[in-house]
């Protein structure tokens, strides 16, 4: 009988902590069959960040570091920088590279270092209970914007695409969506794309992916999958803002 | 190149000897009185097959030195103060990763924005942690620029024979001032094998370096192994400079910058014929404990710092009643007039004065 689907050899055979209908499952599958398919798995260095992917490390073969909170893309240049031939990536949430780490993910696409970014907005903070995150939409309830994120008030959501695509060193930057099996497999070669650019040496590339929490949004995952596609994505915009000729 | 004699800036020397104790890697952050090693570095180290990278910040560039260390690299930053208090964060990492770096810190006074002139007043942060969490640096005091020269490559040796961050704990008069330097040639360092880094699986095990332990108990090991290391540290790398103690009226403890001037302050009180010895610490942590342990014949101590008083609290600490110990400190970038220091020894010598 053939075989039509198995665990990626990349991804770790044990149990993930993601609450049920949240989509950082999926993402860590993503990337891990493209690393599969890239053949790279021994060559490849992830670093995770702080948030609920702070245990990502665990879920992936491949080799990796844990960095502090919104600095995973100053330790991938680090890493990078010592080991130039060697495949590095970040996996990181909205909290991580949207606010406390902006500065490190925007000078680490200033200097086009040649990592790949997979970053998760989900519009909120999921490991510390539901605050509001950079991305957090107006009217939104967190925990911190008990009445609805207002814009005079708690200030707008920050698009981080359009903004790195500005950036001369960023290669790639592109937004997906994790909501239906037509963008999860848009998604995948959105990822794949990513570590080829890499692969070439053309600079940062950065795959944003809209992502769930069904836990700290108070939905059930069904009613997640929709309100990631009636209220995110009008604010996010799926599609790809910069995208180098040499990958297809 | 051995017995290469320069004269050269602190900031740049430390900057050589780093490289030719095989340093490659270097990420830092401009800021005065210590530029002119970074500076050195963008110059240098892409003539012998290494990396600068000027970060966008101090947290940024301790954050690379994590990466680089993690993944197997000989790699080093350097600040001045405030810079090292925005690197704390990085550090504390550093140290429960258990990442060997060698990270600079010339001085300056504080707190705050503080001014750019020469201090000792970093000597908390350095010895005692400096960030989150029971951790230690290896910290080395230098008191003049061949000694720095001297110290950059056991640094980096002791931080990877340990796993362990360290510092040398200069200050804007060792990185400006220029002196006749001693250089080693360029060694052909074979770095000890790194198996813990993540350099790719290479279809070997993988390795993961991280500083999470959710599960207190497993959190607890990791703390009772580094203070195991720690111990380990203070028995064996303790390093000082004893001068005439045993029979002193008057014992000085110093070191760094301020050690020099103390010297020159002896010199002047054994002119008037009173009894002086010097207790001058190479290692800040670990603290020279054993430099007072087996003293017997000491009047009292005299502590002399660029700081309102910092390491007279581990003088005090080790001596423990057995002398008095009393302090003088100038701060904000000021540095102690040896008649200064002569009339505080000259009144400790009579039997006055307890601080």
């Amino acid at each position: 009988m053939k075989q039509v689907f198995k665990r990626p050899q990349a991804l770790s055979d044990t149990v993930m902590h993601y609450c049920p209908g949240c989509t950082h499952g999926i993402v860590h599958r993503l990337v891990a069959e493209a690393i599969d398919e890239l053949g790279i798995l021994d060559r490849t260095i992830g670093v995770a960040s702080v948030g609920c992917s702070v245990l990502a490390y665990e879920y992936f073969e491949c080799d990796f570091q844990e960095a502090a909170h919104g600095r995973a893309p100053a330790v991938a240049t680090g890493i990078k920088r010592v080991l130039p031939d060697r495949v590095v990536f970040t996996y990181q949430g909205d909290g991580d590279l949207a606010s406390i780490g902006t500065a490190e993910i925007i000078h680490a696409a200033t200097r086009g270092e040649k990592i790949t970014v997979i970053f998760i907005n989900n519009a909120i903070y999921g490991m510390t209970g539901g605050q509001m995150a950079p991305t957090t939409l107006l009217g939104q309830k967190t925990t911190t914007t008990p009445r609805g994120r207002l814009a005079e008030y708690h200030g707008q959501p920050i698009r981080i695409c359009e903004m790195i695509k500005e950036l001369d060193g960023a290669a790639y930057v592109t937004r997906v969506a994790s909501n239906s099996p037509r963008n999860i497999a848009v998604a995948k070669r959105a990822i794949r794309k990513a570590f080829q650019v890499q692969l070439l040496g053309l600079g940062l590339s950065l795959v944003e992916v809209l992502s769930t929490c069904p836990t700290n949004w108070g939905l059930t995952p069904v009613e997640s999958m929709k309100w990631l596609e009636e209220k995110m994505m009008p604010h996010y915009p799926l599609g790809e803002f910069k995208s180098p000729g040499e990958v297809k | 190149m051995l017995g290469e004699l320069l004269l050269m800036k602190g900031n740049e020397a430390v900057a050589e000897a780093a490289i030719r104790a095989g340093c490659r890697h270097f990420f830092g952050y401009p800021i005065t009185p210590q530029n002119e090693l970074p500076e050195y570095m963008a110059r240098r180290l892409p003539e012998v097959g290494g990396v600068f990278v000027q970060a966008e910040s101090e947290v940024a560039a301790i954050n690379m030195v994590y990466g680089a260390a993690g993944a197997g690299a000989r790699v080093m930053t350097s600040s001045s103060s405030p810079g090292i208090s925005l690197k704390q964060e990085g550090i504390s990492y550093l140290a429960a990763s258990e990442l060997p770096c060698l990270i600079v810190n010339m001085m300056r006074g504080g707190p705050g924005l503080g001014g750019i002139q020469p201090a000792q007043s970093d000597y908390f942060q350095a010895t005692k942690g400096g960030g989150h969490g029971d951790y230690h640096l290896i910290v080395f005091g230098p008191e003049s620029v061949q000694e720095m020269v001297d110290l950059t490559p056991l640094a980096f040796d002791l931080a990877d024979r340990y796993r362990n961050p360290a510092m040398i704990l200069g200050d804007g008069i060792l990185g400006q001032m220029m002196e006749p330097v001693e250089l080693s040639e360029m060694l052909d360092v074979q770095l000890p094998p790194k198996e813990w880094a993540t350099t790719g699986r290479s279809g070997g095990r993988r390795h993961v370096v991280s500083s999470l332990y959710l599960d207190s108990s497993e959190l607890e090991k990791l703390n009772k192994r580094l203070q195991d290391k720690y111990l380990e540290i203070m028995r064996t790398e303790q390093r000082w400079e004893s001068l005439d103690v045993e029979g002193a009226e008057v014992v000085l403890v110093a070191y760094g910058t301020t050690a020099r001037v103390v010297k020159s302050a002896m010199n002047l009180a054994r002119e008037e014929g009173i009894r002086v010895g010097l207790i001058r610490p190479i290692t800040l942590w670990p603290f020279p404990t054993k430099a007072f342990e087996s003293l017997e014949d000491v009047g009292r101590f005299l502590v002399v710092e660029m700081s309102s008083g910092q390491m007279v609290e581990d003088v005090r600490l080790v001596v423990n009643g057995r002398w008095p110990v009393s302090f003088y400190g100038r701060t904000g970038g000021v540095v102690p007039d040896p008649k200064d220091i002569l009339a505080r020894i000259r009144e400790l010598a009579r039997g006055g004065g307890t601080r």
